[in-house]
């Protein structure tokens, strides 16, 4: 089952113009079907929107993230990919003068329902950022846990969860002999991973990475991406990128957003495969085969 | 000057004789002590306000109320300081007795809070606390600006994470607001060392040392060289023109100091 | 099922603002602490305003951290302690500024009356009755001390920002520290200085000029410091621009930056106004305090309005102190209106011309 695509024209377009290599690539991949492990059932956006003062910026998206997957949110700048994460983790209420509308599902229960905790909100759904972002004032053992005494959790073992988490984020072997040292001590792909690492420390269902490998170099973005592959059986992924090559590696599912000067929608959702191969909007076809964007 | 020399730290003396200049002689010990005294109850009391409120006003504060309170505290940094001492004196005063009574009634098991004598009104404890008040303006600005600057990045990582308010501003904000925060408070001690016009109204100037906060009598390197610049002859007033210099590299240390710390805050985030 | 109708656009909402059920919460739990504090108060020997206030302030704390533990644990209990607790620091920290402002407004306007701008005090005493006498020689005095005080500090202040972050020669290490060691002055040993420097030697005698020079000391820094946020916040284009056209620097500031930053400097100064006006130490030191008018700066004491209220504090009747603080209510609207004017100039863009 595939999840609903909006704004659909019934537009089949055999597209000839494909560029072979991301549809390669895409289909390269080895298709993963939905996730039955026990990670909830999901999170799902229905018909949100988000303003920014009087700014609509964002317009009636509604996308399901089914468990264990990994969903990459595509399209040019400024059409509100990033905006949309956070009204996943209501970390977009943060801006001055925010506003939204629609319903975000968590496990079945609106997110944004009155009464509801919102800290206990984002332990289940984390964040990863562009820019990374470690504690300066902590040593990289601190970091990692720091996520619990934030919220005041207690765990049994923390030497455990410590390796764990720097274990699944591919950073344990890195930095094991040094976790007492300073986390900005580190480069900048292993500093993204140790956000990974704090991220994955309070057990999240879902992931929401924003650009995490934009202000990085290639070969730790690589080591990122294989990293985000292995999450993946764990936590449910979503990861907004500008790089197509890299929503095609790593995504199962991609959904495309696109602003014609008015607030973003997302234009249409589907397998990583169908959308970098067979895309059924005329205007998701010209983003990805580069003729804007 | 070589009358720094003969002024006595250790010795509590009296300006005596007028010139007879075998006789007198002049030792600002107890003023000293008395500026410490009333500048450390000025910080006790005015920096934990001052904190809260930059705290306040950086991370709470409703955007429409924001500004209003910002320039009115900025306002009163503008005041001039002989509004202060009569509104120390006539305003503050009644209240300032009926607190001095309280931690008299309840706490003089402290030696400070006892009362030798039953005078409550004009003691340093009073000036302290008008003095507080003089330095709010001073350490909320900066550690407001301070505060402003903690990063944005870290800010959302910790709220990411789960945390509350008060546990983003114990893993981000403070940490990092710290150093700048002392170097705030330094500033505000400066301050309140070197006031003159307020001290000297509020306060009944009694040349001796006075640790009993609670008790009518005290007084500053500042007040007392307004005090006696009056009628002082000319070598009293080599002493009182010593008596300054003093003063002034007392505040030029604690402010040098302050600007350091000011100055380095932010560079390392710790 | 895909709709093919275009959606009507909801209503923006924002979920996370204080629900009319949160306000509720908050307006009971104040009812509660109200409410405990007067029954604790009648029960037992506490007494008086103190007491009432304490009882509330703890009642409000231990009920709201209860309330928040059981809504959602110990973070949010924490979290909403710490919030009042800084909201009770901005109350303290904002009531003596209404107090102040009360209090001058209500002694000061009993002893004003609008002859206090036309006539000065060379035939009255301090207390006489209020309506004799004025503070026009006070308010002729600090106009003198403040202009003269101006004349000196502003050009070496704003020179000196402008050395400090335009040039930034050899000397800016040294000057730095300088301006920084004037910034912390205390105000009468600025007067002392001026006194061992000026008075003791030469003039022997108080007059108008000396008041200005202590005055000076204290202004240049104020005026120095702001001066340097002010020119700091010029973009770096503007400057290359006066540069590239080929002049050199010391031109190219005076012709380009500073008039882009006119506005943020006539802040400056008038920020350093404000702060002198109302000192009171060095002129006492050094101006002395006439009753009469004197319009001559260099000679002969003046009266300025610190000092009106300096001497009229001192003389102690009913009716000197009612002149006291109408001084004072003159010399805070003066302050007041000098403040506001900095700030409207201060917020005003510093743009490019």
């Amino acid at each position: 089952m595939a999840p609903e695509s909006e704004n659909s024209q019934g537009d089949e377009m055999e597209s000839t113009a494909q560029k072979g290599s991301l549809s390669d690539i895409a289909a390269a991949r080895v298709q993963k079907q939905p996730g039955n492990n026990a990670l909830g059932v999901g999170l799902e956006a229905r018909g949100v929107h988000a303003w920014f003062g009087e700014k609509h910026a964002l317009s009636n998206v509604s996308l399901d993230f089914w468990p264990g997957t990994v969903t990459a949110l595509i399209g040019p700048s400024g059409c509100g990919k990033s905006t949309f994460i956070r009204t996943l983790n209501r970390m977009h209420e943060f801006i001055p003068g925010a506003a939204m509308a629609g319903e975000v599902l968590l496990n079945g229960e609106d997110i944004y329902a009155p009464g509801v905790d919102v800290t206990k909100i984002r332990l289940k759904v984390g964040m990863v950022f562009q820019k990374p972002n470690p504690f300066p004032s902590m040593t990289i053992a601190e970091n990692v846990l720091a996520g619990l005494k934030l919220a005041q959790l207690k765990v049994e073992n923390k030497d455990d969860l410590l390796e764990e988490c720097l274990e699944r984020a591919g950073l344990w072997s890195e930095v094991k002999d040094r976790l007492g040292t300073h986390g900005g001590a580190l480069s900048g792909g292993q500093q993204q991973r140790l956000c990974i690492a704090r991220a994955l420390a309070v057990r999240p269902q879902v992931l929401l990475m924003d650009e995490p490998c934009s202000a990085l170099d290639p070969g730790s973005t690589l080591r990122i991406e294989e990293t985000i592959s292995q999450l993946s059986s764990s936590v449910t992924i979503v990861i907004v990128t500008h790089n197509m090559q890299q929503a095609a590696r790593v995504s199962d599912y991609t959904a495309f957003f696109l602003s014609d000067g008015g607030p973003g929608q997302m234009v249409e959702v589907g397998s990583t495969n169908d959308i970098f191969s067979r895309p059924k909007d005329e205007r998701t076809e010209n983003y990805v085969t580069g003729r804007f964007g | 000057m070589h009358f720094l020399t003969s002024s006595n730290w250790d010795a509590v003396t009296n300006d005596a004789g007028q010139i007879d200049v075998k006789a007198s002689h002049f030792g600002i010990a107890a003023m000293l002590i008395g500026t410490m005294i009333v500048a450390v109850i000025a910080v006790v009391v005015g920096v934990p306000i001052s904190v809260g409120a930059a705290i306040y006003l950086t991370f709470y504060a409703p955007n429409a109320i924001k500004k209003i309170m910002v320039s009115a505290i900025d306002l009163m940094a503008a005041f001039p300081s002989v509004l202060f001492g009569l509104w120390g004196f006539f305003v503050l005063e009644a209240s300032g007795e009926y607190w001095a009574k309280l931690l008299n009634k309840y706490f003089s098991w402290i030696p400070f809070f006892k009362l030798p004598a039953p005078y409550v009104s004009r003691s340093p404890f009073i000036a302290g606390l008008v003095l507080a008040v003089m330095i709010i303006p001073i350490v909320t600005s900066i550690s407001r600006e301070i505060f402003s600057q903690t990063p944005l990045d870290r800010i959302q990582a910790a709220y990411a994470l789960g945390g509350t308010r008060f546990a983003m501003l114990r893993a981000v904000a403070f940490p990092y607001a710290r150093s700048g925060i002392v170097g705030g408070i330094m500033l505000g001690l400066g301050r309140a060392m070197g006031e003159t016009v307020a001290v000297y109204t509020v306060l009944n100037i009694v040349y001796q040392v006075n640790w009993h906060i609670l008790f009518s009598a005290g007084g500053n390197v500042a007040s007392m060289i307004l005090l006696k610049f009056g009628e002082a002859s000319p070598y009293e007033i080599k002493a009182l023109m010593a008596a300054g210099l003093v003063l002034f590299i007392l505040t030029l240390i604690v402010n040098s100091l302050a600007n350091l710390i000011v100055s380095r805050t932010g560079k390392s985030g710790r | 099922m895909s709709t093919m109708t275009k959606p009507t656009v909801p209503a923006p909402r924002k979920p996370w603002a204080a629900s009319p059920k949160d306000r509720g919460e908050t307006a009971g739990i104040l009812a509660a602490a109200i409410l405990i504090s007067w029954g604790l108060v009648a029960a037992t020997p506490l007494k008086g305003k103190l007491a009432y206030a304490a009882v509330f302030f703890v009642a409000y704390l231990v009920i709201d951290f209860a309330v928040s533990f059981r809504k959602a644990g110990r973070p949010a209990a924490v979290d909403s302690l710490f919030r009042s607790l800084v909201t009770t620091a901005i109350a303290i920290a904002v009531t003596p500024i209404i107090s102040i402002l009360v209090t001058v407004w209500i002694r000061g306007h009993k002893g004003f009356h609008w002859t206090l701008f036309t006539k000065d005090m060379h035939s009255n005493a301090f207390t006489d009755p209020i309506s004799q006498g004025g503070l026009l020689h006070a308010i002729i005095g600090t106009f003198l001390l403040v202009i003269f005080a101006m004349i000196i500090s502003v050009p070496i202040g704003i020179l000196t920002a402008i050395y400090l972050t335009e040039i930034r020669g050899r000397f800016t290490r040294p000057i730095e520290f300088l301006v920084q060691a004037m910034s912390g002055v205390p105000s009468i040993v600025a007067g002392l200085f001026i006194y061992a420097a000026i008075l003791l030697p030469f003039t022997k005698t108080v007059n108008g000029i000396q008041g200005s020079l202590a005055l000076a000391i204290l202004m240049i820094p104020t005026v120095a410091r702001t001066s340097q946020e002010v020119l700091k916040l010029i973009p770096g284009d503007l400057r290359e621009a006066g540069v590239a056209l080929g002049g050199t620097q010391w031109r190219s500031v005076a012709l380009v930056v500073v008039p882009a930053a006119r506005s943020g400097l006539i802040t400056a100064m008038i920020l350093g106004v404000a702060r002198v006006a109302g000192e009171t130490a060095p002129i006492l030191l050094l101006t002395g305090g006439s009753g009469t008018k004197n319009f001559n700066v260099f000679s002969g004491s003046l009266g300025s309005l610190p000092n009106y209220v300096w001497q009229a504090f001192s003389a102690g009747t009913p009716e000197a102190i009612a002149r006291a603080w109408a001084g004072i209510l003159v010399l805070l609207v003066i302050v007041v209106i000098l403040f506001t004017a900095a700030r409207v100039l201060g917020n005003r863009k510093v743009g490019k011309k």
